[in-house]
């Protein structure tokens, strides 16, 4: 308090991508701000929707085939990753390593942000198209249009994940 | 209230230097220059974190303390407002947290 007489922070993420390694950053870093006592708006696009549905939260997972980063993190080839079991596999290993850390499954993790007082939206174009509604959706996570979130966004820093 | 924290070293940012030298009193004082006044729900999180920082030389993360205690994230953030994992470091005399859970 006593050094601080900046404006308060605000930080926005874009949530767009849904498979298990690219859910955490944005939890993670709706998180630190949080505990710093930074606002926190999470908007949850498109395949990043997942990450808030009830039925999918918890059941993410990692691609073994057009990733990059498969190789010198797992030793998997690409061809090698095309078959059956092999995405299932490098999940489970994936989910065991993000325990080890002791970060929260990441349907515990969003229910953790709600708790926290971070505000989640699901985009209402990408539900629309997914056909889901609210009720899809974890429980304090709010339906909100992109023209909505810009309005929420002005003069928060935004960042697209 | 404040004389007590006159001889306490501290940070820019306002930790203390030496987690050694605090006492609750110190804990007290440093809570009501930030506007708190601490309750037992308070007292839980910072004698849990008092006494992780002695057995493992560092001041637990959030999680650790939610998950270890009664006190739940709601309650948390709602004890230490303006961000708990600063806030409840400052007032147990830990330094400034560096865990990212």
């Amino acid at each position: 308090m006593a050094t601080n007489d900046k404006q308060p922070r605000k930080l926005c993420l874009i949530a767009s991508k849904g498979s298990l390694d690219m859910a955490y950053p944005p939890l993670i870093l709706a998180n630190s701000a949080r505990m710093t006592g930074i606002e926190t708006h999470i908007f949850f696009t498109f395949w990043g929707l997942d990450i808030i549905t009830k039925k999918k939260m918890n059941n993410l997972n990692v691609a073994t085939v057009g990733n990059p980063s498969m190789h010198p993190w797992f030793h998997i080839p690409t061809w090698l990753g095309a078959i059956p079991g092999m995405s299932a596999a490098a999940s489970w290993m994936m989910r065991k390593e993000i325990d080890k850390l002791d970060f929260p499954p990441v349907g515990e993790f969003v229910e953790m942000l709600v708790d926290a007082g971070a505000h989640i939206y699901g985009c209402k174009m990408s539900m629309d198209m997914m056909k889901l509604t609210k009720e899809d959706l974890v429980d304090g996570a709010e339906v909100l249009g992109a023209m909505e979130f810009m309005e929420i966004s002005e003069g928060a820093q935004i960042i697209f994940v | 209230m404040s004389d007590i924290l006159a001889t306490v070293k501290f940070d820019s940012e306002g930790f203390m230097v030496d987690p050694n030298a605090w006492t609750p009193e110190i804990g007290k004082a440093i809570a009501a220059r930030e506007g708190l006044e601490l309750t037992d729900r308070h007292w839980v999180v910072i004698n849990y974190a008092r006494s992780e920082f002695k057995a493992k030389g560092q001041s637990p993360t959030l999680r650790a303390i939610t998950k270890n205690t009664d006190v739940n994230t709601k309650e948390i953030y709602a004890l230490f407002p303006g961000g708990p994992a600063k806030m409840a470091a400052k007032i147990a005399g830990l330094g400034k947290p560096t865990g990212c859970i």
